[in-house]
């Protein structure tokens, strides 16, 4: 039996891989997604006290710390039964969606847009965020280096710090903003709208505007007839930082909606003994294993799949693009995954607009940004839909709010089971026998993968930037026959 | 355990009492159990949970730190300063699973070389029961980016064993 | 001429420092211009094997990032060493082992158990994780985590310690400034083993918070106040690690209304931080008699969290007794 290994660049040394057995004919037998990594916050976070969760999460994550900030905060209020201030939340969810804004931008036109723009058979030399500058001109490269700076601004305006926020405590924040930093907040946001749109348009001449590529999305390859999850406001909207989690099945049904603290009747992690990370599942529907269907309980955390579980959008502007995403693609739910970066762009502009909105909200400078909790400590649950998944955080403390038992659930583990499923499939249809494995049929498989931004930062982590793979072939024998690598 | 466990006490003591103290001790032959190695210090004050830390992570199964009664420190109130350090360190280290027996602080006066001797045979008795700490730091070399901390009066404990 | 080499690599990281690096936005250019950069996973292919390939001592500046989790980070720290120049701890995971380096308090076995028994983990079977694990077609592996967590300088030699979690982007800037005026001769080197991009003060320095000498009665929890936003934290009574941490950042998170949490690092000339945060601590309480003391240290919920929060692995102890079993 041949074997091939693919280690994505960034766990070429231990931070993820994928091995490929091949048969005796030389088709795939089978493929295994390995997340080699285990920090252990589940077992070191108990025994510290509940306010550091927000500090210590943190750091699962250099990609999404903003993600955890919140969560931990939603979760350490829970514990306390404390309501934050409305300014508090507000600016919460404000900060949340700066980073969404940075975070969104990055993936575009870093790492997922450049398959497009570029096309996948593109000498990987182009296939990158430079490649993407020459090929739609410099002034765009300044504009996204803007974007991204746009949104650290306010992450660090809000949160403190750059990388790892400090200022969500139990009932609010330790600080609130002043009215110059509304305003330059609400500029930037104002200028994030017209980006946003910029964006869409260019996906819609590059990619739309091309048959292969739209033949390439609602092809089958990159199919998968899954459940979709994501968090929606009271009105069914799309929301990041707040409201009930709606579980939606292959055919775009929803099955219900989940409170944080319910989350426990809906979702379950399944263990495979191979690797360090879990595969969650529907636990409704039960774990039938790496399939598709209704009867499978793995379901989809993505962009796509927040679009899926919602009814529209929340803002006027990415309502008007919702409606077109489904009218192009035939409907709801969409199951192609290469949608995904589409969807990723509707996000990106309703961050902008629900930035704008935020930022002129006449409560948002108020002082009131912080309750101090009057209850005992216990337990509770936060949720953030993460960009890479729906978030979960659930802490049970003691009655001086000392963590005694941690369970999370991150964002792209959520993705493990359909994208491992992605990935066989990918594999299937390109590694044949007789084909030779070169570096467009890496790029291809790769392409599964990539919608889901795979963050192991969370499981352990892989930046946005481009990810080339290694593959090894292996015979039967476990001799390497043939190596391909991308430069 | 080993039967024959001979436990090792680093001893941090105050110059102008217990030091005496347990000088007096000595010349008086009275027998204190010979497992305890005494640093001597200018006052309790003077301690610095690190010297603890290293004392234990370099091999020493306990820690005996000594001083003035309260009000009759030479430096008037450093040996409250002792105190106050003394029970967050026990604390931290309790929680680093270090059984509380291993750290004792012990007031003497100069002429309490009877009673001290006492305290320093109980502890003793005590941590051979606790047995071996045998704290496996692999090394105890610390960053090369953090100057020599241990002053003057703790040559000795580099080569506890 | 060819250019010197540059290289950056994760262990086991959160990304924050390759995060933090980009951030110093068009200071990468720089970067560019001055260095021929030969790995860097975040950035660009790998190249592992061609690392291999390399010469001893052929890169010149490597800046590493990431605790010592596993066999893998331990291989990779040694690769990285033979084949630079300048082997640079870059952050707190690698100078002092950061958050993650808390998992010193438990053993393996009882971090991957509780991993693997959460209250929504389905696992029936009751396997126990393989690292090495036939399946039907054949053998597949992962890493084995070393029994502590690491940091880099506990595995291979360290030239100079960046601390920071992430350290802050303008000092990084610095830094790289100062190595590109190196090499163009116009500065030397700090002495090997220094901590460089830092203050040689503490945060309390950067601080702008006033400090009164005050003694406190008792220490309470951020969330349970509305502190004073002019006056010290500590001599609020919330626990602030300003006293023992390296300045460098600017004082950030007090700045903010939060406590610093020490992601700086020990002090300059101090062996073992939580030692010195110890001392800190008990100079600012008010009590005389062991209760009185007691009840004031009653208020600080996690001693041990508290003092050892980033340098847990990097400490004189490096960890619990139990993580030792
Ligand atoms: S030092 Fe901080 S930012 Fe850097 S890798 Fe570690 S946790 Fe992440
Ligand atoms: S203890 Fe904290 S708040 Fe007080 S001066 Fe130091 S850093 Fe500032
Ligand atoms: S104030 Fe403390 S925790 Fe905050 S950035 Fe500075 S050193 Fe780190
Ligand atoms: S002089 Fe003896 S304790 Fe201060």
């Amino acid at each position: 039996m041949q074997r091939l290994t693919i280690d994505p660049i960034t766990r070429l040394e231990g931070h993820g891989k994928i091995e490929i057995f091949l048969d005796e004919d030389g088709n795939v037998a089978n493929t295994y997604f390995q997340i080699p990594e285990l920090r252990g916050f589940e077992r070191f976070c108990v025994g510290r006290p509940v306010e550091e969760m927000p500090l210590l999460t943190n750091r699962i994550c250099g990609v999404c710390p903003e993600a955890h900030h919140m969560a931990a905060a939603k979760a350490a209020d829970a514990v306390y039964h404390v309501d934050p201030p409305p300014a508090a939340k507000k600016l919460r969810e404000l900060l949340y969606s700066g980073f969404y804004f940075t975070d969104h931008t990055t993936h575009f036109y870093a790492l997922g847009g450049p398959d497009f723009i570029m096309g996948p058979d593109a000498p990987v030399a182009e296939r990158n965020i430079l490649g993407v500058i020459h090929k739609v001109g410099l002034e765009i490269g300044g504009k996204v280096i803007q974007a991204r700076k746009y949104g650290h601004t306010i992450v660090e305006m809000i949160g403190g710090r750059k990388v790892h926020p400090c200022t969500s405590i139990p009932g609010g924040l330790t600080k609130g903003i002043t009215e110059e930093q509304r305003k330059e907040i609400e500029q930037m946001g104002r200028w994030g709208i017209e980006f946003a749109q910029f964006s869409i348009d260019l996906f819609n001449k590059i990619v739309l505007g091309n048959k292969a590529y739209v033949d390439l999305i609602i092809g089958d390859i990159y199919t998968h007839h899954t459940y979709y999850i994501g968090t929606v406001d009271e009105k069914n909207k799309v929301n990041f930082y707040d409201g009930k989690v709606s579980v939606v099945d292959p055919d775009g049904k929803r099955i219900g909606k989940y409170a944080a603290n319910e989350y426990t009747e809906w979702i379950a992690e399944h263990v495979e003994p191979w690797t360090y990370l879990k595969f969650p599942y529907l636990k409704k529907i039960g774990w039938k294993g790496f399939v598709d269907g209704k009867d499978s309980g793995v379901y989809c955390a993505t962009p796509l799949s927040r679009l899926n579980a919602a009814d529209g959008m929340a803002t006027p502007l990415a309502q008007e693009e919702y409606e077109k995403f489904y009218s192009t693609l035939g409907g709801k739910p969409v199951h192609q995954r290469l949608a995904t970066h589409w969807a990723r762009l509707i996000e990106l502009l309703y961050a902008a607009e629900r930035i704008v909105e935020l930022a002129t909200d006449p409560e948002i400078t108020s002082p009131n940004f912080h309750t101090i909790p009057t209850e005992k400590p216990t337990e509770g649950v936060g949720i953030v839909e993460a960009p890479r998944g729906t978030l979960t955080h659930h802490y049970w403390t003691d009655e001086r709010g000392v963590l005694t038992k941690v369970n999370l659930i991150v964002g792209t583990t959520n993705n493990y089971a359909p994208m491992s499923m992605s990935i066989k499939k990918a594999a299937e249809a390109f590694i044949k026998k007789g084909v030779v494995v070169n570096e467009g049929i890496l790029n291809r498989v790769e392409m599964a993968f990539r919608p889901y931004d795979p963050c192991f930062g969370c499981a352990t982590h892989s930046l946005p930037g481009q990810m080339p793979l290694q593959l090894t072939i292996r015979n039967a024998k476990g001799e390497v026959v043939e190596v391909v690598k991308r430069d | 355990m080993s039967e024959n466990f001979e436990p090792v006490i680093i001893g941090f003591t105050c110059n102008w009492c217990s030091y005496r103290a347990a000088d007096l001790a000595g010349t008086a032959r009275v027998k204190y159990a010979p497992n305890v190695r005494l640093i001597r210090m200018m006052c309790s004050g003077r301690l610095d949970p690190t010297f603890v830390m290293k004392a234990l992570s370099g091999g020493a199964d306990g820690v005996l730190i000594t001083g003035c009664h309260p009000g009759e420190c030479h430096y008037i109130e450093q040996n409250y300063k002792a105190l106050r350090r003394f029970i967050l360190l026990k604390r931290t280290l309790t929680q680093m699973g270090i059984e509380p027996g291993r750290i004792k602080l012990v007031w003497a006066s100069a002429a309490e070389g009877v009673r001290l001797a006492a305290e320093i045979t109980k502890m003793v008795e005590e941590v051979r029961a606790l047995g071996p700490l045998n704290w496996n730091s692999e090394q105890v070399s610390v960053s090369s980016n953090q100057s020599s901390v241990i002053s003057d009066q703790s040559p000795t404990l580099i080569t506890v064993h | 001429m060819s250019k010197p080499k540059f290289a950056m690599y994760w262990a086991a990281s959160c990304g924050g420092c390759e995060i933090a690096v980009l951030n110093i936005h068009e200071k990468i250019l720089d970067v560019d211009a001055n260095f021929d950069v030969v790995f860097w996973p975040v950035a660009m292919d790998a190249k592992y094997k061609d690392v291999e390939a390399m010469d001893d001592e052929s890169i010149l500046l490597t800046l590493f990032n990431g605790g010592i989790r596993n066999d893998e980070n331990e291989k990779m720290a040694k690769l990285m060493r033979r084949k630079s120049k300048i082997l640079v701890s870059f952050g707190s995971c690698a100078c002092e082992g950061c958050i993650p380096g808390l998992a010193n308090f438990s053993n393996v076995d009882e971090i991957i158990d509780t991993a693997f028994h959460t209250l929504t983990t389905d696992n029936g079977s009751e396997f126990k994780l393989q690292t090495h694990y036939s399946v039907p077609e054949g053998e597949i592996h992962i890493p084995t985590l070393l029994p502590l967590l690491k940091t880099l300088d506990q595995v291979v030699k360290v030239d100079y310690y960046m601390p920071g979690c992430p350290p802050e982007s303008h000092q990084i800037a610095a830094v790289i400034d100062l190595v590109i005026q190196v090499l163009q001769g116009k500065a030397t080197l700090p002495s090997p083993g220094a901590t460089i991009g830092v203050g040689n003060s503490t945060v309390c320095d950067e601080c702008k918070r006033a400090r009164n000498e005050k003694k406190i009665k008792y220490f309470t929890r951020i969330q349970l106040t509305h502190p004073d936003p002019a006056l010290c934290l500590l001599e609020q009574g919330i626990p602030c690690n300003g006293p023992a941490t390296r300045s460098g950042c600017g004082a950030l998170c007090p700045a903010a209304g939060a406590q610093c949490i020490g992601c700086y690092g020990p002090a300059e000339g101090v062996m073992d931080y939580g030692s010195r945060l110890i001392s800190s601590f008990a100079s600012v309480i008010d009590g005389n008699t062991p209760e009185e003391i007691e009840k004031v240290i009653d208020g600080i919920a996690d001693p041990a969290g508290q003092f050892y929060r980033f340098s847990l692995a990097g400490s004189l102890l490096r960890g619990s007794k139990t993580a030792r079993s």
